[in-house]
C-alpha cells in the first residue's frame, strides 16, 4: 500500500488515509505539539517532571517534551525524568535499564524513587499482605503508592507539572471503566490535564500523548529506533482494565475510530461532569501522617502503610 | 505457502501454513487483533494488505505494554 502523501510504501493505515515512515513521523509529532499547545499543557517558565517507566510511552514523550521545549526555544534544563521503582520481580528491573540509557543518550537528568526505600515494602512484599485484609488488587496498590510518590517527589524536585506517557487507548479504556463501574467523580479527573482544581499539596499531571494510538506510539518508537524491551508485568492481566482493552480493540478493528470516539465524546462532556461534581468533592486537606494531599485526615497511601504495620 | 513467525509477546517462533497471501490473513490465521500488533519482514513494517511470500520471516511485536 502506497503512502496518501507520496508514493513511498505506507507503514500504518489511519482512518482518513495510509502514510509512510517519513509522513507517520510528522503525522504523529504535529498531532502531540498541537495537543500540547490546545491545552496549553506546558507553559514557557515552567518546571518540567517527566513520569518514566522505559516503556514506549514514556521514552517518546520524553523525547517529544524535549523536542517542543528545544523548538520553542524553551530552556531544557527544567526537565528532569522520574521513575518509580515498584519492586516488580523480572518486569521493572529491565525497563529502568533502558531507561537510564536512554536519559543518559538525550542528557536528561534521571530520579529514581522505589517502593523498597519509601514504603518498607516492594509491590511483590506488600500486596499479598494488603490484599488479605482490603481485598485490593495489586494495580490497585501499585496505582496509590505511584501516583502518591510521584505527586511528593515531583514537589520535592520544584516541579509545575508532571508530564505523563498516557496515550488515547489508556484514556478510552479509564472513561470506559468509570462508565461501566459509575465513578462519575473518577471521571471528571480524567482529561488532558487532570484534577477538577488547583491546589498547592497536587502538581497537575499532563498528556501530551492524549491522542495518539497505543499503536501509533509503538509505531514512532520503533521507526525513532528507540531500544526497548517487551516486558510485561505479572499483574496486568489480573486488573479489570485488561478485559475493557480487549473489548475496545476488538470493536477498533471492527469500526475504526472507536476509541477516538469514546474521547471526544468524553471530552465533550467534561465540562458539565467537573461544573457538577465539583461541589460533591471532599475539600483536600493535609494528611495527618505524611502531611501529602488527602480526601480524608489520613491518605490512601498511609492507610495501606497502617495495614502493612499491622500485619 | 509457509512463513516463519516470531511472537515477541509470547516469545515463540512457528512455522504457520498459510492459505491466503496477505498480512491479514496472518494475523486470522493466528487469531490476533491488528490493533495490538506491528507486523515486521526483514526490518520493515508491513501493513494489513501486503503481500507475504513463501519462507517469509516475520516478526509480531506487541503495541501493548506489559505495565
Amino acid at each position: 500500500m502506497q503512502c496518501s502523501k507520496c508514493h513511498r510504501r505506507a507503514v500504518i493505515n489511519l482512518q482518513h488515509g495510509s502514510l509512510c515512515k517519513s509522513h507517520f513521523i510528522d503525522y504523529f509529532e504535529d498531532k502531540v505539539f498541537k495537543t500540547i499547545n490546545k491545552f496549553q499543557l506546558i507553559g514557557r517558565n515552567e518546571k518540567l517532571c517527566v513520569a518514566v517507566s522505559g516503556g514506549k510511552d514514556s521514552l517518546t514523550v520524553l523525547y517529544l517534551t524535549k523536542k517542543y521545549l528545544e523548538k520553542n526555544n524553551i530552556h531544557s534544563n527544567s526537565l528532569t525524568a522520574l521513575a518509580i521503582d515498584e519492586g516488580i520481580d523480572k518486569y521493572r528491573e529491565k525497563t529502568i535499564v533502558d531507561l537510564k540509557k536512554f536519559c543518559t543518550e538525550y542528557n536528561v537528568p534521571l530520579k529514581i524513587v522505589s517502593f523498597q526505600e519509601e514504603l518498607g515494602k516492594t509491590l511483590d512484599q506488600a500486596y499479598p499482605i494488603i490484599s488479605k485484609d482490603t481485598n485490593k488488587r495489586p494495580c490497585n496498590v501499585c496505582g496509590v503508592w505511584r501516583r502518591y510518590l510521584l505527586n511528593k517527589y515531583a514537589k520535592n524536585l520544584g516541579a509545575d507539572k508532571v508530564i505523563t506517557g498516557h496515550n488515547l487507548d489508556d484514556e478510552a479504556q479509564a472513561i470506559v471503566m468509570n462508565l461501566f463501574k459509575a465513578n462519575t467523580t473518577l471521571a471528571g479527573r480524567l482529561g488532558p490535564k487532570t484534577g477538577m482544581h488547583e491546589h498547592d499539596l497536587f502538581v497537575q499531571r499532563v498528556k501530551p500523548l492524549y491522542f495518539c494510538a497505543e499503536k501509533e506510539v509503538r509505531l514512532y518508537a520503533l521507526l525513532k529506533r528507540f531500544q526497548i524491551q517487551f516486558t510485561e508485568c505479572p499483574y496486568s492481566k489480573e486488573g479489570y482494565r485488561h478485559h475493557v482493552q480487549e473489548m475496545l480493540n476488538d470493536f477498533e478493528h471492527r469500526y475504526r475510530g472507536t476509541k477516538q470516539g469514546v474521547v471526544n465524546s468524553f471530552l465533550a462532556m467534561l465540562p458539565l461532569l467537573q461544573h457538577e461534581k465539583q461541589e460533591e468533592l471532599p475539600p483536600i486537606q493535609e494528611c495527618g501522617k505524611c502531611h501529602e494531599a488527602a480526601n480524608t485526615e489520613v491518605c490512601n497511601a498511609c492507610k495501606m502503610k497502617e495495614v502493612l504495620e499491622h500485619a | 505457502m509457509y512463513v516463519e513467525v516470531f511472537n515477541e509477546r509470547e516469545q515463540t517462533a512457528t512455522n504457520v501454513e498459510l492459505e491466503g497471501r496477505k498480512v491479514k490473513d496472518l494475523l486470522n490465521k493466528l487469531k490476533l487483533n491488528p490493533e495490538a500488533f506491528l507486523v515486521i519482514r526483514n526490518d520493515e513494517v508491513l501493513t494489513e494488505d501486503e503481500t507475504l511470500h513463501d519462507h517469509d520471516r516475520i516478526e509480531l511485536l506487541s503495541v501493548i505494554s506489559g505495565g
